[in-house]
């Protein structure tokens, strides 16, 4: 058993055991609650530049498989558990964690208290950290370099810059233009399961490229990092709804879009990571249990009366979960209604994204 | 919404007796019920047939009926107290049912009264095997292959059809616990469990299924509002795959060995079935999942809080039971604030850090002859929960604070077997196999072998593999701190880790406590619910720190799981307890491991501690907590044996001390003590061979009394007639204890028996009441039909019972509960038993009596003195009802079992019947029990030879009821020569008619049977009992029981015509 350790900003230090590869990355550590899914977690891009830590203590139980990955890489500097299953039990089990990990290049640790970890972070908020299965050899300057570090870049480094289409299944409905910041696999899947021919276009995508491609409507991703620091791609939005192309976002995409509309956002103490935050919208008068995943919120009060409806909010701690928008066809939520991992219930959500195209965005 | 203003007064229905299937998580749940109600200020009427519960207290309601759950009662209470609803699923299947009779015959509707919680639509599509099959059908969810049918030759015509064939699986509808069912694997085995299924259920319906055994068993927690929103609480995967009993099982939250994918999958389903049922409330799914495929099948839904919910509610925090009242009475999830993080709301799904274990209790170590394999009728009488931070932490808590006697996963008795053995019995389906995986994995069988014969997964052989593992790690080489640490973390206790290593401990640690919080840590919470773990962190300190109270600590330990002997009364003495402590102005703390209880709800005491009652788990609590005192009286046997320990960590037990324990027990130092008091007791001996108990029992004179010393219920307790009676039951006996403690050899003394419970304060005592058995000594105390006040004793003697208890009290310095058991014989009263402790029956005595015995116990412990108590001293007078209280059985859940009741304590559960007079309070408790009290048709007798002169008496009162009588050739001499006219009925042998065919024919209504042994079930009068049990037939197998049944009878009255009692106006 190598050691391994996470080194946070407040010189706290947690030591335990190295899976996965080796080496050392700084990012900056939060947690989710999720208690199944380490796969998808693992591999959503929103985790770009983040140490992610397990609270639910045994992961890699079911293993790994080529199926459940939400995009080809992980993301993410680190990964931080208490266990992990040598011996997984699943019938698509294909890898355990530790050869997956490898494989990805994912610095872990294990056997480290992930509660103490949770608690930590919960009354300090999300902190900056280093894990590394080396020695440190000066502490102080590993510290400095700790504190330093910001998540640069984060959508560009996630982001491809191909253009991809991909045929629907069965008779093409709809053709959708799904805007790359970092996207999950299964909003390209839930698209084309009902009948969308989805085309993936990078993060900087105009909004003269979108008017050539005269999509039915616009996806806008999941994604990683500061929604402001991506001016580029909220100015494109600015233009681009005013195609008046029926729009449909998500995470990041919602809070994109909300600055393209003169909205603002903000940092969250530790952030909605798990699948179980609830979440209620106001118009249907119903509760729903969502996935989620994002560190930064659209501030309810900044969505100007004229330009949308804050539709959804979170039913623990008041924060804005959606938006519908009053000038152009469009609705976006903070969570995830793509899931993976997490639960299905606001699925029907894509459906609503259907109807829009059905009416035309009318 | 909030509350409905329609709402103002709401009767809840209990679930009754314990039975097996039916426990005390039904207290929980309708406790939690009741105390919500009243929260919104709401007028509650409570019905519920057993005394024994914390729900029918005073303080939990405003009329509380203990009357017979028999549908003319709840008529009868409806127009009586007039309520405008009634709650219907909290109060388990019985509740459940009798809301749906009400709601059905119109009787709700015609007295304006409201159904809370489920409607008779729901219920129906829920319960109903083909309305069930049809809803999932219609949403798409798939089910197992199955037919309903009402006639054997369906069953069978089902059986032959394409695609279905055996192993088939049979489910009678409406049954408690899957009663009635089972696996079958041929036709005649179809046919003979069919009839049997077919008559169980109450519509005569049966479902038969194709049998999926091996798949994967998966259980969700639903909760579900009015607007529709809904979540899971809690997903459970069983360590046992589909085939045996989801309440046999042991049990694991969350599911592990599922993917996201899989476990959205189910989790979607769950929440499609429950809104297309429209439940409004809790609900339980059950899943088959294939484990090679996605292919799964619902199994079943329960729609209304079960066992599983409030295994649900103390594996996350989420209180369930409370909830769905709340949502009943008109609130919606996100209106309801999560009492734990006091932050989110009942619509937040729980997230959990740590894993939970669910292991059953089964009562396999007093039913020796009972068939132990597991199958889809529940045996179960109860189970503990444990909390760890890995599976290997939890399993091991589990299996030490099961109360087996074992501290690992290693049974003893399979440690000399051959591994051919071992292979063998891996084929076994019984309540030891997790034993004997552990054994084969330990052989070097390897998981995935196990697994082909198991179905077990292997991700659970191979956590079990971790075990034997550190096991070998420990045994060699140097015990390092890293290694001793590693240990712990598995659950090693330290007695095993220093015995296993053969080294000492360097630095032996105390445990670390960390919050169960419903939210992974994500929010600070509140809840002072705790488990133990080894970590840096100790949450629990630090808890203690921040709510510095500045008040003593007290930490009250509870009573684990319920089992025969010790159940429900003794939550309800702990929470008691817990509640006088809280107003006497101290912090109470719970130890308990028990899920389905009161006792342990995070807002019963003030800490709460989810870990097993052994001595290393105890002291680590002590060791955070450092309490002023600790009490050990109420938790029954489980509590009272850390006495000695607690005393030596020089722990202050509160109350009377661990020598006054030891001096009642040890029967030396008893006898001093009785010999010092001048009181008589049956003339005994201890032993500890063979040998030397037959020499006892030749001494003494057939026959004898014998029981271990230390047990409870009567565990192991017999009347031996001979010799070989006592060779026979040293061998059992041997075989269940390690032989630290002697056995006991009593002179059997067959008299009337009677029982009270005292509350001493070292000077002065109270006796509540005086208590009668119906059955003679020789029935244990627990099995016997007890009244309240004693009918039949005469002032002297009666004025003896309290002088004698009043000697021994004082002698024994009791300060606070004391009970004990005599028997009046030729007019001598003799001591049979002293406990120093809280008792079975002072939950019913505390009702009837209403001298709240717990809470004054507490405060005599904290040094009040009985004088300002303010209830007196002595005998406290009677009042001016009786009240009976009435065994029950589960008897049909278990094959095998002779009913015979005797020296052994059987019962699972009590009821109670209160009236102005003896036999109508009689006739209520028999009726509440489930005697169906036919005052015409047959009766079957067939005595042993010591009872044929009694039986005259008892048989000429059933044929002066204008009964017909059958007996056997003995039996049907002694009567028919005493001119009672019976027929003469061969035994079983004797060709084509015999009493089991005339058993079988249906005739027979009540059968008297007594045999001078029984337990083998091969024996023919044990047979003709179980047949009479599998027919439903009234079966006493008492005298005493026989006659009471008979008078009561000859009163001539039913229960319709017998006032009923709210018993707060008492």
């Amino acid at each position: 058993m190598e050691k391994a350790m996470l080194l946070l900003a407040d010189g706290s230090v947690y030591e335990g055991f190295s899976v996965g590869a080796k080496g050392t990355a700084i990012g900056e550590t939060v947690f989710t609650t999720g208690m199944t899914g380490y796969q998808e977690t693992l591999t959503d891009p929103s985790y770009y530049g983040q140490i992610v830590t397990q609270t639910f203590p045994l992961i890699g139980n079911y293993g790994t498989n080529s199926f459940d990955s939400e995009s080809p890489r992980c993301h993410l500097s680190g990964y931080v558990i208490r266990e992990w299953c040598e011996t997984p039990s699943n019938f698509r089990c294909e890898n355990n964690l530790d050869t997956f990990l490898k494989e990805k290049g994912v610095i872990g640790l294990y056997g480290i208290d992930t509660r103490s970890l949770t608690r930590k972070l919960r009354e300090s908020g999300v902190m900056n950290g280093m894990i590394t299965t080396e020695p440190i050899a000066d502490k102080k300057a590993a510290l400095e370099k700790i504190r330093e570090y910001y998540i640069k870049d984060a959508v560009k480094n996630v982001s491809s810059p191909e253009i991809r289409t991909f045929k629907a299944q069965g008779e093409t409905k709809y053709r959708v233009v799904l805007f790359d910041y970092g996207y999950k696999r299964n909003i390209e899947r839930e698209l084309l399961r009902r009948g969308c021919e989805v085309t993936i276009v990078p993060y900087n995508t105009t909004a003269e490229q979108i008017k050539e491609i005269a999509p039915d409507g616009i996806m806008l991703s999941n994604g990683p990092g500061d929604p402001k620091d991506n001016i580029e791609a909220i100015l494109n939005l600015r233009e681009t709804m005013k195609l008046k192309i029926p729009t449909f976002g998500i995470c990041l995409g919602h809070q994109l879009l909300a600055l393209a509309n003169g909205g603002s956002t903000r940092k969250l103490k530790y952030g909605h990571r798990g699948a179980n935050q609830p979440v209620l919208d106001l118009e249907m008068g119903r509760t729903f249990v969502t996935s989620q995943n994002h560190g930064y919120a659209v501030d309810a009060e900044s969505i100007k009366d004229s330009v949308g409806v804050v539709n959804c909010k979170n039913a623990n701690d008041g924060t804005c979960e959606g938006i519908r928008y009053l000038k152009f066809p469009a609705f976006t939520v903070q969570f995830h209604p793509e899931v993976c991992c997490g639960p299905l219930d606001t699925a029907f959500l894509f459906d609503k994204f259907i109807e829009m195209m059905d009416k035309g965005g009318k | 919404m909030p509350l409905r203003h329609d709402i103002k007064k709401v009767l809840v229905i209990g679930s009754g007796p314990i039975v097996i299937g039916q426990a005390a998580e039904f207290d929980y749940a309708g406790t939690q019920a009741c105390r919500a109600l009243k929260e919104e200020g709401l007028e509650v009427v409570l019905l519920n047939s057993n005394p024994a519960t914390i729900m029918t207290d005073k303080t939990m309601a405003d009329e509380i009926y203990i009357e017979p759950l028999t549908l003319d009662v709840v008529k009868r209470v409806i127009e009586i107290e007039k309520p405008d609803s009634v709650l219907s699923t909290l109060g388990g299947q019985t509740g459940l049912t009798l809301s749906m009779q009400l709601a059905e015959e119109g009787f709700l509707d015609a007295h304006g009264v409201k159904l809370l919680g489920a409607v008779p639509e729901t219920i129906h599509k829920a319960e109903d095997r083909q309305a069930f099959k049809d809803t999932m059908e219609a949403i798409g969810e798939p089910c197992i292959p199955s037919k309903v049918v009402t006639t054997i030759e369906d069953a069978v015509a089902f059986a032959n059809e394409d695609g279905i064939g055996y192993p088939l699986i049979i489910r009678p509808a409406f049954t408690l616990g899957g009663t009635g069912g089972g696996i079958v694997n041929n036709e005649e085995e179809l046919r003979d469990i069919a009839e049997n299924g077919l008559r169980l259920s109450p519509i005569t319906q049966i479902l038969v299924e194709k049998c999926i055994s091996g798949w994967k068993e998966i259980e969700f927690e639903v909760i579900r509002d009015r607007k529709g929103n809904v979540i899971t609480v809690c997903s459970m995967e069983n360590f046992d795959p589909v085939g045996v009993h989801t309440g046999d099982s042991i049990v694991i939250a969350p599911a592990v060995t599922l993917s996201d994918k899989e476990y959205q999958m189910l989790r979607t389903a769950a929440i499609n079935i429950i809104s297309e049922l429209k439940i409004e409330g809790g609900c339980n799914c059950q899943f088959a999942l294939h484990p090679g495929s996605f292919e799964y099948a619902v199994i079943e839904v329960n729609p209304r809080v079960s066992r599983s919910s409030a295994l649900a509610s103390k594996a996350t925090g989420y209180p369930i039971a409370k909830v769905a009242t709340r949502i009943a009475i008109g609130y919606t999830l996100d209106e309801i604030i999560n009492a734990v993080t006091g932050k989110t709301y009942a619509c937040f799904e729980p997230a959990i850090d740590y894993v939970v274990i669910k292991f059953p209790k089964w009562p396999f170590e007093k039913f020796v002859y009972a068939k132990r394999t597991l199958g889809t009728q529940m045996m179960a009488t109860g189970e503990v929960m444990s909390i760890g931070t890995s599976f290997e932490q939890a399993m091991m808590k589990a299996v030490r604070g099961a109360e087996l006697g074992l501290s690992t996963m290693n049974l003893k008795k399979l440690e000399d077997k051959t591994t051919d053995y071992i292979r063998e019995k891996l084929h076994d389906c019984d309540d030891e196999r997790v034993f004997v995986v552990y054994e084969a994995l330990k052989r070097g069988i390897r998981p995935e072998e196990i697994h082909e014969v198991t179905k077990i997964d292997n991700w659970f052989l191979y956590k079990l593999l971790n075990l034997i593992k550190m096991e070998r790690s420990l045994a060699d080489g140097e015990l390092t701190d890293e290694k001793y640490l590693t240990a712990k973390k598995l659950g090693f206790l330290d007695e095993t880790i220093e015995q296993l290593s053969g080294q000492k401990i360097k630095n032996p640690r105390f445990a670390s406590y960390k919050m169960v919080d419903t939210c992974a840590a994500e929010f600070a919470a509140e809840t002072p619910y705790f488990y133990s773990t080894y970590d840096e962190e100790n949450e629990a300190e630090e808890f203690i720190k921040e709510h510095d109270t500045g008040k003593k600590k007290v930490v009250v330990f509870g009573s684990g799981p319920i089992r025969i002997g010790q159940g429900i009364e003794f939550d309800y003495c702990s929470v008691h307890c817990v509640w006088a402590l809280k107003e006497e102005g101290y912090e109470a703390v719970i130890c308990n491991n028990n899920p389905e209880t009161v006792s342990t709800d995070f807002d019963t005491g003030d800490r709460l501690y989810f870990d097993p009652l052994t001595k290393e788990d105890v002291r680590s609590i002590l060791e955070t907590e450092k309490p002023y005192g600790v009490v050990v009286q109420f938790g029954g046997q489980t509590a009272i044996k850390l006495a000695k320990y607690l005393d030596e960590l020089g722990a202050n037990i509160l109350g009377t001390s661990a020598d006054s324990v030891d001096a009642a027990e040890d029967r030396e130092r008893f006898d001093e003590l009785l010999e010092q008091c001048e009181i008589p007791r049956p003339q005994g001996h201890t032993v500890f061979t063979a040998e030397e108990a037959v020499k006892a029992a030749n001494e003494l004179g057939y026959p004898v009394l014998m029981r271990p010393s230390y047990v409870l219920g009567g565990q192991n307790m017999i009347i031996a007639h001979s010799d070989k009676d006592i060779e026979e039951y040293m061998e059992v006996i041997i075989g269940h204890n390690n032989m630290e403690n002697p056995v006991l050899i009593d002179k059997y003394l067959m008299g009337v028996e009677v029982e009270v419970d005292a509350i001493c304060d070292g000077k002065d005592y109270l006796i509540p009441g005086i208590m009668e058995h119906v059955e003679r000594a020789g029935v244990h105390s627990g099995d016997s039909i007890s009244i309240y006040p004693a009918q039949n004793l005469s002032k002297r003697i009666r004025e003896t019972i309290v002088d004698y208890t009043g000697r021994l009290a004082k002698a024994l310095n009791v300060i606070g509960l004391v009970n004990v058991q005599y028997v009046v014989y030729n007019d001598t009263v003799y001591v049979i038993e002293v406990n120093p402790r809280s008792s079975r029956t002072v939950p019913y005595i505390s009702k009837v009596t209403g001298v709240p015995m717990v809470d004054m116990a507490t405060k005599i412990m904290l040094g009040s003195s009985l004088k300002d108590l303010g209830y007196g001293t002595g005998l406290y007078p009677e009042g001016d009802y009786v009240a009976v209280k009435v065994p029950v059985f589960s008897f049909e859940k278990l094959h095998d079992v002779d009913t015979h009741l005797g020296p052994e304590m059987k019962s699972t559960g009590e009821v109670l019947g209160i009236a102005h007079t003896f036999e109508e309070a009689l006739l209520k408790g028999l009726t509440a029990a489930g005697y169906k009290m036919k005052r015409s048709g047959s009766v079957m007798l067939t005595v042993r030879d010591s009872d044929k002169q009694e039986i005259i008496k008892v048989a000429d009162k059933f044929n002066t009821l204008g009964f017909d009588l059958y007996a056997t050739p003995g039996t049907a001499n002694t009567l028919n020569k005493n001119m009672i006219p019976t027929n003469v009925v061969p035994k079983q042998k004797g060709g084509k008619n015999n009493v089991i065919t005339l058993l079988d024919s249906g005739k027979i209504d009540y059968i008297i049977s007594t045999s001078e042994k029984g337990r083998e079930p091969a024996k023919d009068s044990v047979k003709i009992r179980r047949k009479a049990v599998e027919r439903s037939i009234a079966s006493l197998t008492s005298l005493d029981t026989a006659n009471a049944v008979a008078d009561s009878l000859l009163l001539g009255k039913t229960v319709k015509d017998v006032e009923l009692v709210d018993i707060t106006k008492i």
